[in-house]
């Protein structure tokens, strides 16, 4: 840690220290501003929820980078319309999804490298621009950046408290190294991330099913700034009981458990909750469209838990998962494992086994059609009865993503007050400001986007205040 | 192979590099750094000769380590370029012929050093044993007695790195090969690279370098510049009558003196660079036994040098005998140390392309 950080007058305090933080604070380096990271977490966990990403949604107007075709701002705008069903701003919106195409020759310029996509991954290539290594190769390309053109970085070091007087920032009180320091800076911006970390607030907002969820991104964003900015007058955006869930590998850390908990098995199983039943249809559309819906589903089930089911047919037709999966020799023994109702879950799979018709061909890449008949609710795509030993099991719980709720901005990132008009020296970008674009669903690679966006022109507008 | 069996550790290194293949597999946020990361997503399972493969195919750049969201702290801790390297270490004692000779130097450096005063002092008896009757060199030792002592000492060499190298043939038949662009990878170091990264991440934390590929590559064509000078020598010797010494400009000393400097600046550039690194990515044991056979490099070349140099000096005899007991263990450690790794890498890289082009929808 740098001697003398909290005794600095400093131009630009940055509160966070993932992927919006890092642009703003660079950009605003590079236009002269002495700048402070204060980033929440240890330095070996330093990055917030960037350091689980991998991609970048972005548009284009022809080939660009490791993107092929052509991406355009009215394709990319439906696509944002399609999974927020029209909860977005669509000015700021539009405004994001143009300035993205210009950032990836940016993030090139400041040392972030892309890969051409391979095997495995979504098929991504024309929208999403993947980082080679991901999130926190590209963090590390970042920090090194930032620290070579002066801007300091202090880890363990959170942001408690923020001076709003009408508006007006006037400096901060940092609690880091078991002290708590009050620092001097002439602007701020706030990158620090939702509040997914507190379950406490969790709780509050959805309710004591939330003890049950698992969080997949850091434990660092306990939207400690955000509650602090809004107590003091900061406008909020987005639905303050909505945090985006999906249903993940039920055996993950309770923290940072990444991508690897992601489960791919749901479009070939049949899911069933603890009564040992059926609730939603399992094969609605290709488990990208779907991945999304499904930690919702498990959410409303009795103890947020639910179990996807296989055969031996379906076993080499997905990503592999990190957990191995429960394997039993027929349904009655699965059911002791999973500590089920067994003759329930026999009933359960014969009723679904029998209303399998057949009659199509099976093609797991795309939707086949071959669905059931006569079953509630029915398998509309890939039904197959689940009948060759052995059978495999994985239990799948709600992971968190992210929470929407954050702090409303206009086009040039700053804050708005509860007022009405904007702070006069205090900006957001990030995950803390996302909800402005998305208030609902999810799109992928578009929180680097809007954190990516964000952060530069927060960045650039704290500089030009500074230097004015 | 009977080997596995008889050393500690096996199971464990392999348990390790399977557990974290296993959390790579479900990630693959690495699959653009190098070809062990393709290679694996062609597997579901990794059962012992894939993971000697992966090992093997492993160039320890250390990208993926910087990327990994869950290195240590995190509780997966995941250290693929320690697994691996311990996979490999261990791959090379199982195939290795014969097996005892591997478990001598695989841990330590001081096993090498020993060796190396022992060869210096064979070569020493051997210059006062015998009486020299040749000019230059041969005054000391006769051509005769040098190769009695040589040519069975390289022919072992070669024989059983043939043996090690025919075992990990076979054991990896079933992926097919390419040898032509398995022999690029392996001349141009391709997989240290990082992709599109420019360079590894081998002595400075996160930030990419080529230094290590550059040392790398200084020491591979120094050492082959370095032996196709005792080829030349040996040619012009039987073919042509004319024994050394050599002029400037001859084949031996045209190869000799550029590949004698190329593996002193290439040898020394990576025991620097070892230095720096972090040692928690490497081998878990056995680190110094590395760094030993690199210092015999470096000796080589320097001794061979420095040899060249001084020949019209006194200093002559003493460099000759120095010179000679270096290159004797050079070539007695070969089939047992790290340097055997240039064998299994560039075999490992002809069945990975080969598995490329089996495997090609």
């Amino acid at each position: 840690m740098q001697a003398g950080w909290a005794e600095t007058d400093w131009d630009v305090l940055v509160a966070g220290g993932g992927n919006a933080a890092l642009c703003a604070a660079i950009t605003a380096a590079e236009r002269g501003a002495k700048v402070l990271i204060v980033e929440s977490a240890p330095r070996d966990w330093r990055g917030g929820n960037s350091r689980h990403t991998r991609n970048f949604r972005c548009m284009h107007e022809g080939p660009l980078g490791p993107l092929t075709g052509a991406y355009s701002e009215d394709e990319y705008f439906d696509d944002l319309l399609r999974v927020t069903k029209g909860r977005t701003d669509e000015d700021l919106a539009r405004m994001t999804i143009r300035a993205s195409e210009a950032c990836l020759t940016w993030m090139q310029d400041h040392g972030v490298r892309f890969q051409p996509s391979l095997s495995g991954t979504l098929s991504l290539s024309r929208t999403n621009a993947f980082f080679l290594g991901g999130g926190k190769a590209l963090l590390n390309a970042y920090y090194r950046t930032a620290e070579a053109l002066g801007v300091t970085a202090v880890y363990d070091a959170e942001a408690v408290h923020l001076d709003l007087e009408d508006g007006f920032f006037a400096g901060a009180e940092i609690r880091a190294g078991g002290e708590t320091h009050r620092v001097k800076s002439k602007t701020l911006i706030a990158a620090s991330g939702g509040f997914q970390g507190d379950i406490d607030w969790l709780t509050r907002a959805w309710g004591p099913a939330a003890e049950n969820f698992l969080i997949r991104g850091t434990p660092y964003n306990r939207g400690v700034v955000l509650a602090d900015l809004l107590d003091q007058g900061a406008e909020p955006v987005g639905d303050p009981t909505q945090c985006h869930a999906v249903a993940i590998d039920g055996r993950a850390p309770k923290f940072d458990g990444g991508i690897v908990t992601r489960l791919d098995c749901v479009p070939f199983s049949i899911v069933v909750n603890r009564d040992a039943e059926r609730f939603h249809d399992e094969g609605e559309d290709v488990w990208p469209k779907r991945y999304a819906i499904w930690g919702r589903l498990v959410a409303a089930q009795p103890g947020q838990v639910a179990y996807a089911i296989i055969d031996r047919k379906s076993r080499e037709l997905f990503m592999p998962s990190v957990y191995p999966p429960i394997e039993a020799g027929s349904i009655a023994e699965m059911a002791g494992k999973l500590e089920l109702d067994a003759a329930r879950l026999e009933a359960t799979v014969a009723d679904f086994n029998a209303a399998c018709r057949g009659g199509r061909a099976f093609m797991p890449t795309e939707l086949d059609g071959l669905a059931t008949e006569g079953l509630e609710p029915p398998k509309t795509n890939w039904a197959r009865p689940i009948a060759e030993p052995p059978f495999h099991a994985w239990p799948l719980r709600p992971g968190v993503t992210f929470t929407y709720l954050g702090l409303k901005v206009d086009d040039r990132a700053r804050m708005q007050t509860a007022g009405g008009g904007a702070a006069a020296n205090v900006w957001a970008a990030g995950e803390v400001m996302a909800g402005n674009i998305l208030g609902e669903g999810y799109l992928a690679g578009i929180g680097m986007t809007i954190g990516t966006v964000f952060g530069r022109i927060a960045g650039e507008e704290a500089a030009k205040h500074v230097r004015n | 192979m009977s080997a596995t069996d008889a050393i500690p550790g096996s199971d464990a290194a392999r348990a390790e590099a399977r557990r974290a293949l296993e959390i790579c597999n479900a990630c693959r946020y690495c699959e653009g750094y190098c070809a062990v990361f393709p290679a694996m997503t062609r597997r579901r399972a990794f059962a012992d000769g894939d993971l000697d493969h992966l090992a093997n195919l492993c160039h320890n750049c250390r990208g993926c380590y910087h990327a990994c969201q869950y290195a240590p702290p995190h509780e997966f801790a995941l250290n693929l370029p320690r697994a691996l390297a311990d996979v490999r270490q261990q791959s090379w004692a199982d195939y290795a012929w014969p097996g005892f000779l591997a478990r001598a130097f695989r841990d330590r450096g001081a096993g090498l050093a020993v060796l190396l005063v022992l060869a210096v002092a064979a070569m020493f008896w051997l210059a006062g044993a015998v009486s020299g009757s040749g000019g230059g060199f041969y005054a000391l030792i006769p051509h005769g007695a040098m190769v009695a002592v040589f040519a069975p000492v390289f022919l072992f060499a070669l024989l059983a790195m043939a043996v090690g190298g025919a075992r990990y043939w076979r054991a990896t038949r079933d992926l097919g090969a390419a040898p032509a662009h398995g022999l690029h990878h392996a001349m141009t170091l391709t997989n240290l690279k990082g992709g599109a990264a420019e360079g590894c991440n081998f002595e400075d934390g996160d930030r990419f370098s080529q230094a290590r590929r550059h040392f790398h590559q200084a020491t591979l064509w120094g050492f082959l510049l370095c032996f196709a000078a005792t080829a030349a020598g040996t040619v012009l010797h039987y073919g042509f009558g004319a024994p050394a010494p050599y002029d400037l400009v001859s084949l031996p000393k045209l190869f000799g003196v550029p590949g004698g400097i190329l593996l002193v600046i290439g040898a020394g550039g990576l025991l620097w660079l070892k230095r720096r690194a972090d040692p928690a990515l490497g081998v878990s044991r056995g680190a110094g036994g590395e760094s030993a056979f690199t210092v015999l490099l470096f000796l080589t070349g320097l001794t061979g040098l420095a040899l060249y140099a001084l020949r019209q000096t006194p200093a002559m005899p003493a460099l000759l005998i120095l010179h000679l007991g270096a290159v004797l263990a050079l070539f007695l450690a070969l089939p047992y140390t790290k340097m055997v790794h240039g064998l299994y890498r560039t075999l490992a890289l002809i069945r990975d392309e080969g598995e490329k082009r089996k495997t090609k929808p």
